[in-house]
């Protein structure tokens, strides 16, 4: 069988329309933009973890804008990933003060258990290491965060338990059942 | 003990369900707002309490509310600034996720006041699990009478909402923000005009932070006047201080204003003194944009006086020996801490959030990132020294938003009260840049 590279299906499930929808309503009738970055959460979450640029047309085409719009958007806030991901993507906190509790620390500790340096992926394909800035969770440094997740407080006990309990997770969207 | 206003409840169990919520007294103040006051008169009585911005300008909320332009047939807009992104401060998370109905509570009586029929919380997108603790909050709040049409049968009605930003510091300063709520990137808008006269969609609009809001609900219920009762003068009532960095008890503390800084740092009510049997070395006392502040310089002014936690306390002595109250993001570090290292990683972060719209702050966040590097990775010249304090004078004010601003005085603080430290950088590159080497005025042989 020929192995072309897998593209994810531009189809949005039910349940996701149903949350666009939802988010739509939520904006006067000619300001339905507005929608955009909820929309590019919800496409996220769907299509494992990254948007691509048919993900963007899609989106662009339910908003009824021109695809640009969607793209100058997309590449302006640091939560798309535009690239593919890992099955998890870890977003480690290296400002100030998560640095003052240790952050250097843990981004050390994570670059030699998953074998791989930030920006990169894990061999396994289990974990994209990023750094981010400053999550609203300073007091809890050093920390990081997967998905809608914050796991606090790290030390190299917790972090290697985490990834532990993340490669045996099944990842669920937020409108399916027990997510 | 301090009185606590906002947070008084907020360890009750289940108190983030509407239940538990109403049966403390919740949401007594839309009753009292919507049932036996004008809008005006609520604009009057916050006005009265001497409510200041909780979101980092300090500016007085009640006078923000009374600049916005008369209705003429347009809609108006209230907008809850839960961004929340400035480094140290994470008080705003705490109270959205233990008391999201005191948020909602207050987006009620504000809008009323206000008269906008449509209001929104912007919060960051990271913090996706909190917009869902305030969406199921915002579903009982509907189910209850108090959000929809003809709240309690007053005749008036509000739609709420909760809006995901996408990870972006710069749409926490508020026409940014207002761009990205209308979908576009966030980069802010040239002001004026105001958002109270052109704002969301074009409307009149008022951007307020989540502490500003969620502490109307207790002026409406308890009269302006008792709120004024807490606090010392122009910095009336109480504050959500988030403590963090190198401390016994980091977490978020309500604080009358004017307790003792000394005392906040070291009693066990609040942060608990420095780790590990430490000593301070310094503290930013308002979010990483204000000025550090070397320990004797954050205890006492520069007259001798106790630095109290208070807006005019904490500024005495302006940006030559004083900080800011700024956000509350209060983190402390201690005598183990490279100053260098930690305002290099400042840099970075507004090197990183800087929207690039302007010249001054796009290319000069990236030079004083590019020479902290060098000074902090053993490559710095002295005259590297002046350069940071030159760029940093030339990005103050030359921006269109403040975030230029925010990113000059750390650094040019951290030159003004650690010069010493940056020189011993550059003079002992080895030294410096050896695992775990700190510079330490006191024992330094080499300095
Ligand atoms: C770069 C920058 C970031 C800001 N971030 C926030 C923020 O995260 N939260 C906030 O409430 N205010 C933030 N502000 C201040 C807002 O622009 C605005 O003054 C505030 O939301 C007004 O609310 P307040 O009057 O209730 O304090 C920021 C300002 C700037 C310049
Ligand atoms: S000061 Fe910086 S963040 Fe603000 S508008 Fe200019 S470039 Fe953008
Ligand atoms: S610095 Fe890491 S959460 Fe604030």
């Amino acid at each position: 069988m020929d192995q072309t590279v897998e593209k994810p299906q531009v189809q949005f499930s039910e349940g996701a329309m149903a949350e666009i929808r939802r988010y739509l309503s939520h904006y006067p009738a000619d300001r339905q933009k507005s929608a955009i970055l909820p929309i590019l959460h919800i496409a996220q979450a769907e299509f494992g973890g990254w948007v691509s640029p048919e993900v963007m047309d899609k989106v662009a085409e339910i908003l009824n804008i021109q695809p640009i719009e969607v793209y100058e958007v997309a590449t302006f806030y640091t939560m798309f990933n535009l690239k593919p991901v890992g099955k998890h993507v870890l977003e480690v906190c290296r400002t100030g003060p998560c640095m003052l509790r240790g952050s250097d620390q843990l981004i050390e500790h994570l670059e030699n258990r998953l074998g791989c340096k930030v920006g990169e992926t894990s061999a396994d394909g289990n974990f994209t290491l990023k750094t981010v800035e400053c999550l609203a969770s300073c007091g809890t440094g050093p920390m990081l965060q997967v998905r809608e997740q914050f796991y606090e407080n790290l030390d190299p006990a917790s972090a290697d338990q985490m990834l532990e309990d993340l490669k045996a997770l099944t990842v669920r969207k937020p409108w399916e059942e027990n997510y | 003990m301090g009185r606590k206003l906002l947070t008084e409840h907020i360890n009750v169990e289940g108190i983030h369900t509407f239940d538990v919520y109403r049966k403390h007294g919740g949401y007594a103040s839309v009753e009292k707002a919507l049932k036996t006051m004008s809008p005006e008169e609520v604009v009057e009585e916050v006005k009265a309490s001497g409510l200041r911005g909780r979101g980092g300008a300090g500016f007085p909320t009640g006078m923000k509310w009374s600049f916005l332009a008369k209705p003429e047939g347009k809609p108006r807009y209230l907008v809850c600034n839960a961004d929340e992104s400035e480094p140290g401060t994470f008080k705003d998370r705490y109270l959205m996720e233990k008391l999201p109905h005191l948020l909602i509570e207050g987006m009620i009586t504000s809008s009323y006041a206000l008269g906008a029929r449509t209001s929104y919380i912007y919060i960051r997108g990271e913090l996706l699990y909190v917009l869902r603790i305030l969406e199921k909050a915002i579903a009982e709040a509907y189910a209850n009478g108090f959000l929809g049409e003809n709240i309690l049968g007053s005749g008036y009605s509000l739609d709420l909402h909760v809006h995901p930003g996408g990870g972006a510091y710069i749409c926490g300063e508020e026409t940014a923000l207002l761009e990205s709520l209308e979908g576009k990137r966030g980069n802010p808008r040239n002001k004026p005009p105001f958002p109270a006269v052109w704002g969301l969609y074009g409307c009149p609009t008022v951007v307020n932070n989540v502490e500003s809001i969620a502490t109307v609900p207790w002026i409406i219920t308890n009269t302006a006047a008792e709120y004024a009762k807490f606090g010392i003068g122009r910095s009336a009532g109480t504050k959500l201080i988030s403590a963090g960095g190198n401390i016994n008890k980091p977490g978020v503390y309500e604080i009358e204003l004017g307790v003792p800084v000394e005392e906040f740092i070291y009693s066990d009510e609040y942060c608990g003194g420095i780790w590990k049997g430490r000593d301070m070395k310094a503290v930013i006392a308002g979010g990483s944009s204000v000025p550090i502040l070397p320990k004797e310089l954050i205890l006492k002014t520069a007259n001798g006086e106790d630095r109290l936690m208070t807006y005019e306390s904490l500024s005495d002595g302006g940006f030559a020996t004083g900080t800011m109250l700024g956000s509350g993001g209060f983190f402390v570090m201690d005598d183990q801490t490279c100053i260098v290292r930690h305002t290099w990683t400042l840099a970075r972060f507004y090197h990183h959030e800087s929207c690039g719209q302007c010249s001054p702050c796009r290319e000069g966040t990236g030079w004083m990132e590019k020479v902290l590097h060098r000074i902090e990775h053993g490559h710095g010249h002295m005259h590297d020294i002046d350069l940071l304090v030159s760029v940093a004078k030339q990005i103050e004010g030359n921006t269109i938003c403040p975030l230029g601003d925010a990113a000059a005085w750390p650094v040019a603080a951290a030159v003004r009260h650690f010069r010493e430290e940056f020189e011993w950088h550059v003079k002992h590159p080895q030294a410096a840049t050896a695992p775990g080497a700190v510079f330490n005025k006191a024992e330094s042989v080499l300095a």
